[in-house]
């Protein structure tokens, strides 16, 4: 193609370029996905991390309804439950919960547990100081463990929600970590 | 206006190049006529293969229950059909269309680059012989529809999966290189007075969906590929377990995806306004409006991918902004179906067979586009969706809207691509046989999805069998008319009534003025549009 004229190939090289960067924006969609998720909190996805309990006055006057379930991804022969199935707070009010999850097969399991608030607009007002979802749960075979959650509820939850609904479901990682017991962050 | 000398130009061919024999002519030439017809055999190839696909999808769903074919390979048909009928059928018939006629249509001597034209169209049956081979291997070929919805095209997908990945990589990057010929064609080799606003429609409405293509294939293309690495490589863009998201592979996919049905609708737009006013013996009724419309479209179309994910549990307000957007888009197709009407009223019209595809085409396309307004009803969607209504309402915009524009197309061009008249009673056998068949087949299921049918399951409830019994009967019916068209094609090739230069009374445009058939070489000097 060296005998082009100069305009074609001018033309010909926008072009490709423009199609190597719409391959790009294909890949920035993922981050720009979770920026605007996040911004937004449209997606149900509460934040990865702990946030700190600043003394935020406990709204006595509302009162709101927290369910917990929890899934196992299938294939996966773990218990995993809530100790409670729902509990009534005041926003403002810090809250303890308790999972308990057992694995039931006879190998050494490493156990992530993905978080989802549903509505989903609700998920920006959920808020946790503690949760065994920062980390991975690694459990011995036929070992359990009590799983920990302190969570409150942000004053400024809008007022057409009062139930939130907090879903987790735990997956078998062990393959990604190598297979190994080793405790780290989940990313 | 100049008709080229031929003669001089056969002679200078056989001097130049010495144009190979046999199949090495086929293999190695740049010529856009040979690479159009190439094209469009392969095309039809294509569309008798993925129809076959669909004959076994109607055999087994003609009954309630499990009679032919596992489930596994149930799925396997309707994924292929899908992938082979959008990119194996649909879109290399356009490009196949652009390559015989956008050079013809501006006064230009070939495409721009016409070696990046033969890659273009040779890897395409690689990429075909890949994803049809993975259904004969072990575990089987893809069964995740051809939306390859993550995570059942990464957790739950067959060992093959990595041939489909680079199956859709090689026809994403011929159809780029074809956008990319189109462009640099239409930009850089109009003959001298074809100004942008005396281009011919169907050169406009392609240069248009040049840009999408080239804008949305690649996003494809990183799709695809992110499919393949959360499969094989351990990532996890949409593996929730890794932080990922199974959403937003639905984002990216119809991102990509929206874009995509309106590459395959916006070349027919073009072809209608051709056909048209050339059996209505008129000129094209608001032929700026018909740009600009084509190009609002085109940009409205980013803008409403989410519309096919109004069950995933989206905020109200996006709900009902993509809802909107929608339904705007309907505002510039309303433009072009009343300008054809338009264009019609008053006309002293003839209806050969491309007019009565065209005809057909305007109607069943507008069934289609008000039923995707029905869909476009957010609260509504959330009945219809994922059932045999959403089936009915993307056969008549693709079959009865695309495919038969394209076969419009066909009829319409043959006399100057083959020299010769097809069989206009053929042609009437075919598109009767066709138009009736093809309303029995899609007809019924608006009322099967409205009643609840999913899509995409081999066994239904018994109280949808008489109206699946029906489908059927239509669906073999379409299938087998197609052999018409098949016969009506190699017929006007070997022979027929001698074709004018301008076998159509009120047609207009270059690609009438050189010789029927069209030589091997044409417009090797510029024409001088008026
Ligand atoms: C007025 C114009 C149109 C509107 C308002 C419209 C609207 C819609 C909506 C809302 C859906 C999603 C339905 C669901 O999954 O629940 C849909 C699906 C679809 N539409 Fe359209 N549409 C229009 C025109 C077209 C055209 C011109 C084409 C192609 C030539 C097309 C092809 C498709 C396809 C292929 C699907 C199904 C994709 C899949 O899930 O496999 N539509 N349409
Ligand atoms: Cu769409």
């Amino acid at each position: 193609m060296t005998t082009q004229p100069k305009s074609n190939r001018k033309l010909l090289t926008m072009l490709i370029l423009g199609a190597v960067g719409m391959f790009g924006f294909g890949f920035a969609l993922v981050p720009l996905y979770d920026v605007l998720c996040d911004a937004l909190g449209i997606n149900g996805k509460p934040q990865g991390t702990a946030s700190t309990y600043e003394a935020v006055i406990v709204d006595e006057s509302r009162t709101v309804t927290v369910e917990f379930i929890a899934h196992v991804q299938s294939g996966m022969s773990w218990e995993f439950i809530p100790t409670v199935n729902r509990i009534e707070v005041h926003p403002g009010q810090l809250t303890h919960a308790k999972f308990y999850a057992k694995n039931l097969s006879s190998k050494d399991t490493v156990g992530q547990a993905i978080p989802s608030v549903s509505p989903g607009q609700g998920a920006a007002y959920f808020n946790k100081t503690e949760c065994f979802c920062f980390n991975q749960q690694p459990l011995a075979a036929s070992a359990s463990a009590e799983l920990p959650l302190i969570f409150y509820v942000d004053p400024d939850l809008p007022e057409s929600i009062n139930t939130l609904t907090l879903s987790y479901t735990l997956y078998d990682i062990t393959a990604k970590v190598g297979g190994g017991l080793k405790q780290g962050a989940a990313k | 206006m100049s008709t080229t000398t031929h003669d001089t130009v056969a002679a200078h061919d056989d001097h130049h190049h010495g144009a190979p024999k046999g199949i090495m002519r086929w293999l190695l030439t740049t010529n856009h006529k040979d690479i159009g017809s190439m094209y469009l055999w392969f095309s039809f190839i294509m569309f008798l293969t993925g129809g076959a696909m669909a004959m076994v999808i109607r055999a087994e769903l003609f009954q309630p229950g499990l009679q032919l074919v596992e489930p596994n390979f149930f799925n396997q048909m309707t994924t292929v059909h899908g992938l082979i009928m959008v990119f194996g059928a649909v879109m290399p018939a356009f490009t196949g269309l652009a390559n015989w006629l956008i050079p013809m249509m501006i006064g230009a001597p070939d495409m721009a680059l016409p070696r990046m034209n033969n890659w273009s169209f040779w890897i395409l049956p690689f990429a075909f012989a890949m994803l049809i081979g993975s259904l004969f291997m072990e575990g089987g070929g893809p069964n995740f529809g051809w939306t390859f919805y993550a995570p059942l095209s990464t957790t739950y997908s067959p060992d093959t999966t990595g041939l489909f990945v680079f199956s859709v990589h090689i026809m994403g990057i011929s159809s780029i290189m074809g956008a990319i010929n189109v462009i640099v064609t239409i930009v850089n080799m109009r003959a001298p007075g074809m100004t942008w606003m005396k281009l011919p429609l169907f050169v406009w409405t392609w240069l248009i969906t040049a840009f999408l293509l080239i804008a949305v294939m690649p996003v494809l293309a990183g799709a695809v590929t992110m499919v393949l690495t959360d499969k094989y490589f351990g990532t996890s863009f949409f593996d929730a377990a890794g932080g990922g998201d199974p959403v937003m592979f639905q984002h990216i996919f119809w991102f990509f995806g929206h874009p995509e049905v309106y590459i395959m609708i916006l070349p027919s737009f073009g072809i209608i306004s051709a056909i048209i006013p050339a059996f209505s013996r008129k000129r094209l009724f608001g032929y700026a409006s018909m740009v600009y419309a084509t190009a609002s479209i085109a940009i409205l179309s980013f803008l409403v991918w989410a519309h096919h994910m109004f069950t995933t549990g989206m905020p109200v307000f996006a709900e009902l902004f993509f809802m909107y957007c929608t339904m705007l888009i309907a505002v510039p197709t309303g433009v072009k179906v009343f300008n054809w009407v338009a264009t019609m009223w008053r006309g002293s019209m003839t209806f050969e067979t491309p007019m009565l595809f065209a005809l057909a085409f305007i109607i069943l396309f507008t069934i289609g586009g008000f039923s995707g307004l029905m869909l476009a009803i957010t609260p509504a969607d959330f009945q219809y969706h994922d059932t045999y209504f959403v089936v009915a309402h993307f056969h008549y915009v693709l079959v009865t809207g695309a495919v038969f524009s394209i076969m419009a197309a066909a009829y319409y061009w043959l006399p100057k691509w083959t020299g010769h008249m097809y069989s206009e009673t053929l042609g009437r056998w075919h598109f009767w046989c066709s138009v009736i068949s093809v309303n029995v087949l899609f007809f019924p299921m608006h009322f099967l999805g409205l009643a609840g049918m999913p899509r995409r399951i081999p066994d239904y409830a018994i109280q949808f069998a008489d109206i699946n019994q029906i489908v059927s009967i239509g669906g073999f019916a379409f299938g087998l008319s197609q052999l018409i068209f098949l016969a009506v094609v190699i017929k006007c090739i070997r022979g027929g009534e001698k074709a004018a230069d301008k076998p159509w009374e009120g047609a207009e445009g270059l690609e009438w003025t050189i010789a029927s058939p069209a030589p091997y070489h044409s417009f090797t000097t510029p024409p001088e549009v008026k």
